[in-house]
């Protein structure tokens, strides 16, 4: 079987089983055996929700260490426009870009110039676009993959556009190996990241090409020494450092940023796994086809809300809201040539190499009938569960924990209400608790719910 | 809940005007036939013929039952609504008829696509009704790949 690359990383030495990550994960990718976390790794999507939650910091995000720079003769970062969010409202991408060069890269490249152009270009797809509605952006790669893995028919309206960050670090490379007379692989281009998963989509993109990025660094992790190091540099004048600032890409920081810059009649913008799910289901019903275009992000509020980020993602949202607005009352419009653009386009210069193809889970079985004989073993084995979902088995859901069962994984012993001998012995001891005096005051259970009818499927 | 032993079987029960819940039922048979590792092109049609049949329900009738039976080769969905029936089942059946009040339509449905797209991502179709009483619709998609449409 092929081996699907994480960009997260589980420490055994750290976990101490404490199941918050089981129950965050979207996907039930999570297992707790033996008092440690593991990772399915087919069901993984890398959005990082279990590393936000994990209690011991036990669970870590594989980005590279600053060390990575001396392999290269010469290294360029690329910031994410995120970055620009994580300081006070006074700290101007030029600012932080000048500081970034002070930390030991020999460049920094303002990637609002490409997000602008590649917004664009975007729009020349959907304008040519005859096929299925609504495309939807490429932007985050956990919607990839999470299309990959459960929308597969979904798969051809992922736009095919190359991503900002990818195209920067294969023009710089060109450039940079020209004029400075080196290797394209001796010019070192690092991504500063928001999340993990853009260092999947370096090392493993979702579509099999192959990314032009050498290494992502985490935003949490260059934070304090780029505030240091941006405190020597003098401020320039606020007008002067506004002007380079490209309005239609710093967006891309946050939802809706994308969306803001096609000035489509119907777009919609969404945020957050759950909501996505609730979206992507009425594509996949043929609801919302007279949307033109999604751009959805598995962070809360995009890309500001990445979990390598450290602002708090609110006040980073208002930040790229607020820089937005003073760029359009101050009518600054350092935007790329859309004549240009359009020409590059024709040439193909935007479109990515590979091919994005689905991911879907493997089934219960690969003969029909054998799937649909362990489908209904599993339904069995679910009405035999609790139903409360405590996770003490190791798995998140009792239905999760019924799968795992039919498929081998898991004992139903494993379950802390073995039936029915547990059961009954559970209850003579929880009787005899109940007839101890309590102190307390409590206040009177409310009368039990009648039992629905039917079976409830989740 | 389970019916004969080589097929997987399952009743929803849907209430009309629950406008909120419409869509689970799709989900949660689009769920089960991922899980078994039916074709997606399969998984879609069923998926967005279930959903019209719920909104069916949801617009229209007073409650249903929907009943999905899968053997190894079939898919069936029948589906029972109380509710006002279809006066002529002909013109229902139109691409464009709808009875549909202003409110529905705010919101996006009473194209008159319903009916017409749940047999457009059947291989069978069944429709009868009586008026006053309520409708049944019954479909079948074929699973095994020789016989697909």
């Amino acid at each position: 079987m092929k081996e699907y690359f994480h960009s997260i990383r589980i420490d055994p030495e750290k976990c101490e089983g404490r199941m918050k990550c089981l129950r965050v994960c979207p996907t039930q990718a999570i297992r707790v055996r033996n008092a440690k976390a593991m990772i399915i790794a087919e069901k993984c999507i890398d959005c990082g929700e279990c590393i936000t939650v994990c209690p011991h910091r036990a669970i870590v995000p594989l980005t590279d260490p600053f060390g990575e720079l001396t392999k290269f003769r010469h290294t360029v970062a690329i910031p994410s426009p995120a970055l620009y969010a994580q300081f006070g409202r006074e700290i101007l991408p030029e600012k932080i870009l000048s500081g970034i060069k002070k930390l030991g890269f020999d460049d920094a490249f303002d990637l609002a110039l490409t997000c602008g152009e590649v917004s664009f270009a975007i729009q020349e797809y959907l304008r040519e676009y005859r096929g299925p509605k609504p495309l939807i952006s490429n932007a985050c790669p956990t919607v990839v993959r999470l299309i990959q893995v459960k929308y597969p028919e979904l798969i051809d309206q992922i736009i095919p556009i190359e991503l900002p960050r990818e195209l920067a670090a294969r023009e710089i490379k060109k450039k940079k190996s020209k004029q400075l007379k080196l290797k394209e692989k001796e010019i070192g281009t690092f991504y500063l990241t928001p999340c993990p998963v853009k260092m999947i989509s370096i090392k493993q993109p979702a579509e099999k090409g192959e990314s032009f990025l050498d290494g992502a660094i985490s935003i949490s992790d260059i934070y304090g020494p780029l505030l240091s190091a941006m405190e020597g540099i003098e401020k320039g004048s606020y007008r002067k450092a506004l002007e380079n600032i490209c309005i239609l890409g710093v967006g891309w920081a946050m939802v809706g940023g994308i969306c803001r810059t096609l000035r489509l009649k119907n777009s919609l913008a969404v945020s957050g796994l759950t909501e996505i799910l609730k979206v992507f289901n009425d594509i996949e019903r043929g609801k919302l086809r007279n949307i033109d275009f999604v751009e959805a992000y598995s962070c809360a509020q995009g890309c500001v809300g990445g979990s390598l980020t450290v602002e708090n993602v609110y006040i980073s949202y208002n930040k790229i809201l607020k820089l937005i607005e003073t760029l359009e009352f101050e009518q600054i419009k350092a935007c790329p040539d859309i004549r240009e653009v359009r020409k590059l386009y024709s040439q193909k210069y935007f479109f990515i190499k590979g091919k994005f193809e689905p991911r879907p889970l493997k089934p219960l079985d690969k003969d029909l009938a054998q799937a649909i004989k362990k489908r209904k073993e599993k339904e069995n084995i679910y009405e035999l569960l609790p139903k409360i979902d405590c996770g003490a088995c190791g798995a998140p859901t009792c239905l999760t924990f019924a799968e795992d069962v039919v498929k081998g994984e898991a004992r139903l012993t494993d379950c802390i209400f073995d039936f029915p001998q547990k059961h009954n012995d559970l209850s003579q001891e929880l009787s005899g608790l109940l007839k101890k005096p309590v102190c307390l005051n409590q206040t009177k259970p409310s009368p039990k719910k009648t039992s629905k009818k039917g079976k409830t499927i989740k | 809940m389970m019916s004969d032993e080589s097929g997987l079987s399952h009743h929803f029960e849907i209430k009309g005007g629950d406008f909120s819940n419409a869509g689970r039922i799709s989900t949660g048979i689009k769920e089960i036939l991922q899980e078994i590792g039916i074709d997606s092109s399969i998984v879609v049609r069923t998926a967005i013929a279930s959903y019209e049949a719920e909104m069916n329900v949801v617009m229209y009738a007073q409650r249903a039952v929907i009943t999905l039976n899968i053997t190894p080769e079939k898919l069936h969905l029948k589906l029972e609504d109380e509710g006002p029936g279809i006066e002529n089942i002909d013109l229902a059946m139109k691409e464009g008829f709808s009875t549909a009040t202003d409110e529905m339509r705010e919101m996006g449905f009473g194209a008159g696509m319903g009916l017409p797209n749940i047999k457009k991502n059947a291989d069978e179709f069944e429709i009868s009704s009586t008026p006053g009483k309520g409708t049944t619709i019954k479909i079948t998609i074929c699973l095994d790949s020789t016989e697909k449409k």
